[in-house]
């Protein structure tokens, strides 16, 4: 078997929103080309987990490491890190009045290209690379040039987070509930961008409250996080057992641990 | 010539100075344009200059203006050349240029026919006929209560009249500069204009305000508008001044029937202005828009004052002021609406929203609703707040460092007025400068 590059190794992070500790002590491990889903029930602290990742500073990390290509991803600012590769497909997209999502996605574009050392993107090439990442996705033109995700719905938002992440080709790319609140035709759409991208050079973590989402994003690995721990760890079929079983026995046997 | 330092000789001056001009007005001082202003001083006189314990001051410390030696009625041998360099680009316009208060032809330059566009000065009209001074001149102001308004019309013998006949539309811009020349001297002013829209008439007026030279300036104006039935006006105000360029600059706009009146107000910088804007919708099914945006740093003070009145039914006020505010910059918005009890089916909206980007600025906020009329919609609100940290985090993970990311928002706060000046060269020169400054 060949030996995967290591991508992202999170060891025993422990952190904390005012005086509450969410995670104690997560450790987790993640090669390049591999697809993480990270489940549990409400409150158990994985959302807290995918913004430290992205540099969301209300959370106070108290201890643990994280490394991200040999770097210690803790020490960078948020823009930093999307230079280094990071996205995070946000569970709420925020909504920017006056901001189109074209001027937005060029503004970011040519930072992150700015961070790599690399020439800004000319106005054509830049569009010729939305049309043809819009198309991946399946997004309309017309949404692009309207104020970012202002008066989106539900759907519209989480394909535009898609669409951004196509734009930005991250290396580690983290979806934090993008399936929530999403029907059947939408988490489709969603699930096909996110496989197109998918590449061996890539990983992509999962966020997700539902077994559903794992029909069409197929994970390699699932993580159940309880109370700010991975108590859990398997294969897909880990998903299918959480579907059939709910959360219980998972808390039963975190207590009895 | 009066040499001044603090506001009660400031005050004694003024007096003073009003027998002198009185004098000079030999045969003249019987009539009844003069009553006014003998009226008006008295006025002024009672009412002095107001401190901060006076309740529409109270945010607004006029101190700093007065501790300046200001020169009145100063002459100035600006020439063209000193002016160019302050004009806007880009687009053809009538130019009106008034130099320390005073309307100067030679300046100036009009291009639109004169039986669409009367320009004259006060003083002109009244020659020719002062019916049309007893018709308009002073009809409106609150000159009971406002001291800064009875002491510009106590002085008023000049100033600029433009009239736009009905059925005329003004296809070219009216720009007026006012230049103060504080190159060898600080200089108070007193610009005082009649603006006369007749029915179903239109245009554009635009008015800058720049100060020369590195003295102190200080300029009180006051500005007559009347609106006739049917007419569309854009009124466009831009204030972007040193921090020892003081203004107060009362606007009365009186509309009619049917009227649209679109006032937009950009302050970028100044020592300290006051704006009045007072809107009395005086008939039916009239339009008024009131748009703000100040974006201040340094010490800047910006005080805006509305007053939308509503007096007849079916008219609808429409009000934003937008507030960004850096360093020790401080603000004032306080906007009033008045629906009387005829004004049935009036709508009126007031906003005044607010972003704080230092510690150190401030903003005080009042917006006012009087109601006497049952069945109207009527809105009002005040938000004021740092940028929102959420938005931040979001532009941040997606790579645009924090410098570009608040610039990006703040622009797009801003441009929310800026895109309303449906000239496009003039929206685009505002755009720079605001760009400009958030890259500084």
């Amino acid at each position: 078997m060949k030996l995967l590059p290591k991508m992202l190794k999170i060891n025993n992070l422990r952190a904390s929103i005012g005086e509450k500790e969410i995670l104690k002590g997560i450790n987790l491990e993640v090669k390049a080309g591999e697809v993480h889903a990270i489940m549990g029930p409400n409150g158990s602290g994985k959302s807290t987990l995918a913004s430290i990742l992205a540099g969301r500073e209300d959370y106070e990390v108290n201890g643990g490491s994280v490394a991200y290509q040999d770097k210690d991803l803790l020490e960078l600012a948020p823009e930093e890190r999307a230079g280094e590769g990071i996205f995070l497909a946000f569970q709420y997209p925020v909504e920017i009045p006056g901001v189109s999502t074209t001027n937005f996605l060029k503004t970011a574009v040519n930072e992150i290209r700015k961070y790599r050392g690399l020439e800004p993107l000319d106005a054509v090439s830049f569009l010729k690379l939305m049309k043809e990442k819009a198309k991946v996705v399946n997004i309309d033109q017309s949404l692009l040039s309207r104020s970012l995700n202002e008066g989106f719905s539900g759907g519209e938002k989480k394909r535009n987070e898609i669409f951004q992440m196509a734009m930005l080709e991250p290396k580690l790319a983290i979806l934090d509930e993008t399936d929530s609140g999403l029907d059947i035709d939408a988490l489709r759409i969603v699930a096909e961008g996110v496989n197109k991208l998918r590449s061996k050079d890539n990983a992509t973590i999962v966020v997700t409250h539902y077994q559903r989402l794992l029909d069409y994003i197929v994970p390699d690995f699932v993580h159940v996080l309880y109370n700010g721990q991975i108590v859990k760890s398997g294969t897909k079929e880990l998903a299918l057992e959480l579907e059939e079983k709910g959360y219980d026995w998972i808390k039963a046997e975190a207590v009895l641990q | 010539m009066s040499s001044l330092n603090q506001t009660t000789d400031f005050t004694a001056a003024l007096l003073a100075q009003f027998q002198d001009f009185e004098q000079g007005l030999n045969g003249k001082s019987q009539s009844a344009w003069h009553q006014i202003r003998r009226q008006a001083i008295q006025n002024f006189q009672q009412l002095g200059i107001p401190s901060t314990k006076h309740e529409e001051w109270k945010y607004t410390n006029l101190s700093k203006v007065f501790k300046q030696d200001y020169t009145f009625n100063s002459q100035s041998n600006l020439q063209k050349s000193d002016i160019e360099p302050l004009m806007l680009t880009g687009f053809e316009a009538n130019v009106l240029v008034v130099v320390n208060g005073r309307f100067r032809a030679d300046l100036s330059e009009i291009i639109s026919p004169s039986n669409q566009l009367i320009i004259k000065t006060l003083a002109e009209v009244y020659e020719s006929d002062h019916t049309l001074i007893e018709q308009y001149f002073a009809k409106h102001l609150n000159l009971k209560n406002e001291a800064f308004t009875a002491l510009n019309t106590a002085f008023a013998d000049s100033g600029l009249f433009i009239q736009v006949p009905h059925n005329q539309v003004v296809s070219h811009p009216v720009m007026i500069y006012y230049l103060n020349d504080s190159r060898t001297q600080s200089v108070a002013v007193q610009p005082r204009n009649l603006f006369v829209f007749g029915r179903s008439s239109q245009a554009t007026i635009i008015e800058k305000y720049d100060t020369l030279g590195d003295f102190a300036g200080l300029t009180n104006l006051v500005g007559e508008v009347f609106v006739y039935e049917n007419a569309h006006i854009n009124h466009y105000r831009l204030q972007n001044e040193r921090e020892n360029a003081y203004q107060i600059n009362t606007t009365q706009v009186q509309q009619n029937r049917d009227s649209h009146y679109n006032n937009i107000t950009i302050s970028l910088q100044g020592g300290l202005i006051r704006n009045n804007l007072n809107i009395s919708l005086a008939g039916e099914n009239i339009e008024s828009h009131m748009l703000g945006l100040y974006m201040l740093d340094g010490k800047s003070h910006v005080d805006n004052h509305t007053i939308a009145d509503h007096q007849q039914p079916n008219s609808m006020s429409n009000e934003l002021y937008k507030g960004i505010l850096a360093d020790n910059s401080s603000g004032v918005f306080n906007g009033k609406i008045f629906v009387r009890k005829d004004a049935q089916k009036t709508n009126a909206y007031q906003q005044n929203r607010n972003v704080l980007l230092s510690d150190s600025a401030s903003v005080n906020t009042k917006p006012q609703l009087e109601i006497w009329a049952d069945d109207v919609k009527c809105s009002h609100g005040a938000t004021t707040g740092s940028l929102d940290e959420t938005a931040m985090f979001y532009l941040r993970a997606r790579g645009i460092p924090p410098k570009e990311a608040r610039a990006l928002l703040v622009h797009a706060f801003a441009y929310e007025i800026l895109e309303k000046i449906h000239i496009e060269a003039l929206r685009a020169y505002l755009d720079e400068v605001v760009l400009t400054r958030l890259n500084q």
